[in-house]
């Protein structure tokens, strides 16, 4: 049987050109599903789109009235510079956000965790915090007036409350995500509960909390204009206001791409701290 | 250190999990714990661990604990448990950073545990680059570093491929028949449990109870000379628990 079995190997490698002609490859049909990043593609795909609206600007393709070219945009940005005034806006504006972002993703990842540990805290907090997430913190300006001033106070409150209840969420999330087997390691070998929450509990919780700061980031900069509303001299979202408000729009153009370059700052920042501290991940 | 179950029930609820479970294990012994799926011999490893309350029953202590012992009962998980964001040696560290060691007396057990079992040259290596076989090494080195009076070994090769878990079975002979230790080890693996085993017992399906507690005395490092009285035992525990394996498979999980 062996034998047999040999002789019909044999015969087959022999054989192995097709007899009849429709011998082909399997067709292909794995791959995709896969997107790597491709350097290059995003400045093009920017500088492309200026290019365009630039194009139509100047060919009246696109009416000044309805939008500025971005030239005008530029001059408007240029103005603002050489009057000096650049600095007092970001650096007002920089203050309120990173006073407000920064309290308000503290205190938030200590309730979350508070939430995320304690039967008590998740029993009394959680819902409180699903009940006001949702409410716009623009609508609760004029309270936030009365309670902190008319002053930097309210400003800073709209972008701490703002970033805090996301921020809440997303830790406990995280949290709740720590593998309990880890937990459960850790308390076998002895660990005391403060070690457990602090050298298990929040490293594992870590990726969630940065991808939380990652949107927190970026709701401080949208609530920026909003905190700017409550009488400001200074600051990127007053001047966006003026600009709007005396439809100066090559100024409103600028100012917005000065609210959308912190914004990709930001993002760069929360990507290299990911890199930092999470380069434990697969 | 021995360590004596007295008469142990488990209950979730209405789920009754253990049944009168009383057992014994002494000084450098290794004592391997088999039975059908779901009858609960993590709960009894959770419980001999002191992670878990019994119901019934109580987990005593027969003579002290050894003067440099750190950690008494040490796990070894089946997921090996590592902290993905700690190095080989960062992982070890954290078993030993609560007992309050100097630098210099930390570095010389982590090197020493690491060189035990093989491992000095992953030192630095995240948990994430390192194969299964590797990942448990490095959980025994972190078990070994506390100087454990008993390990409790729950399934500790089952994530593993086969080739990978004969040549770990064959580092836990040779660390036995080195330095001996004592063990409670819970497998499916009946091939596992006849080469490392002293003690088999053999639990019931769901509740859990003691059928049988077969022994088997040839020495851990001479066991690979008597294949054939290996494989005998194993049959003997397979006729065993075949029927109550089949039964427990058979029955709906939350039933
Ligand atoms: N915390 C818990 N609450 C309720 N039921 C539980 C709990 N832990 C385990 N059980 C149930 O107790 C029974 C025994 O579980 P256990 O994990 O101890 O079994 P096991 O013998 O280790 O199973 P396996 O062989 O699958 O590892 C199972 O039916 C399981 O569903
Ligand atoms: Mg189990």
């Amino acid at each position: 049987m062996d034998k047999a079995a040999t002789t019909q190997t044999t015969k087959s490698i022999q054989n192995n050109a097709p007899d009849n002609f429709s011998a082909r490859p399997v067709p292909f049909r794995g791959g995709g599903f896969q997107p790597k990043p491709i350097r290059g593609v995003a400045p093009f795909v920017f500088i492309g789109l200026i290019a365009f609206w630039e194009f139509g600007s100047q060919t009246g393709f696109i009416s000044s009235l309805v939008l500025p070219a971005p030239s005008e945009a530029f001059q408007a940005f240029r103005e603002l510079i050489e009057s000096g005034m650049l600095l007092i806006h970001l650096s007002a504006s920089m203050q309120r956000l990173l006073i407000g972002w920064i309290c308000g993703t503290t205190l938030g990842i200590i309730v979350g965790l508070m939430i995320g540990l304690s039967s008590i805290a998740r029993a009394g907090l959680s819902p409180l915090v699903s009940a006001i997430f949702p409410i716009p913190k623009i609508a609760l300006l004029p309270l936030f007036i009365i309670w902190f001033g008319i002053g930097e106070g309210s400003k800073v409150a709209t972008i701490l409350f703002g970033t805090f209840f996301p921020t809440v969420i997303t830790t406990y999330g995280g949290v709740d995500n720590v593998d309990r087997n880890l937990i459960r390691m850790g308390q076998s070998f002895g660990l005391s509960w403060s070690s457990i929450v602090k050298k298990i509990i929040f490293p594992g919780a870590l990726p969630a909390i940065l991808s939380g700061c990652r949107i927190s980031g970026s709701i401080a900069i949208i609530l920026l204009v909003a905190a700017e509303m409550i009488g400001a001299e200074f600051g990127i979202g007053a001047y966006i206001l003026l600009a709007g408000s005396l439809f100066a729009t090559d100024q409103l153009i600028a100012g917005v791409a000065i609210l959308s370059t912190m914004g990709l700052c930001f993002a760069w920042l929360i990507g290299r701290a990911e890199k930092y501290f999470l380069n434990w991940r697969t | 250190m021995d360590l004596h179950l007295e008469a142990i029930s488990h209950d979730y609820g209405d789920l009754s999990v253990l049944k009168n479970i009383s057992l014994d294990i002494h000084h450098k012994e290794i004592v391997c714990i088999v039975g059908p799926s779901g009858c609960g011999k993590s709960t009894l490893l959770r419980i001999i661990g002191g992670l878990e309350l019994p119901t019934a029953g109580n987990v005593l202590q027969l003579g002290n604990v050894p003067a440099d012992t750190l950690n008494p009962l040490t796990y070894i998980f089946q997921d090996f448990a590592l902290l993905p964001w700690r190095t080989v040696k960062g992982n070890i560290a954290l078993a030993l950073e609560e007992h309050g060691l100097s630098a210099a007396e930390m570095d010389a057990t982590i090197s020493d545990v690491l060189a035990r079992t093989k491992l000095s040259e992953f030192a630095d290596a995240l948990p994430r680059q390192l194969s299964g076989g590797m990942k448990q090494r490095v959980a025994i080195a972190r078990a070994l570093s506390v100087k454990p009076a008993i390990m409790l070994m729950d399934e500790p090769l089952s994530a593993l491929d086969s080739q990978t878990r004969e040549l770990l079975m064959d580092d836990l002979v040779d660390l036995w028949v080195r330095e001996g230790f004592t063990a409670f080890y819970v497998t499916h693996n009946l091939a596992e449990a006849v080469r490392l085993g002293h003690k088999i017992v053999v639990l019931s399906r769901r509740p859990g109870e003691i059928r049988d507690i077969v022994s088997i005395d040839i020495p851990l490092n001479e066991r690979s000379a008597f294949a054939h009285d290996l494989e005998t035992k194993q049959k003997q525990l397979w006729d065993m628990m075949r029927e109550e394996a089949l039964a427990a498979d058979q029955e709906l999980i939350d039933g």
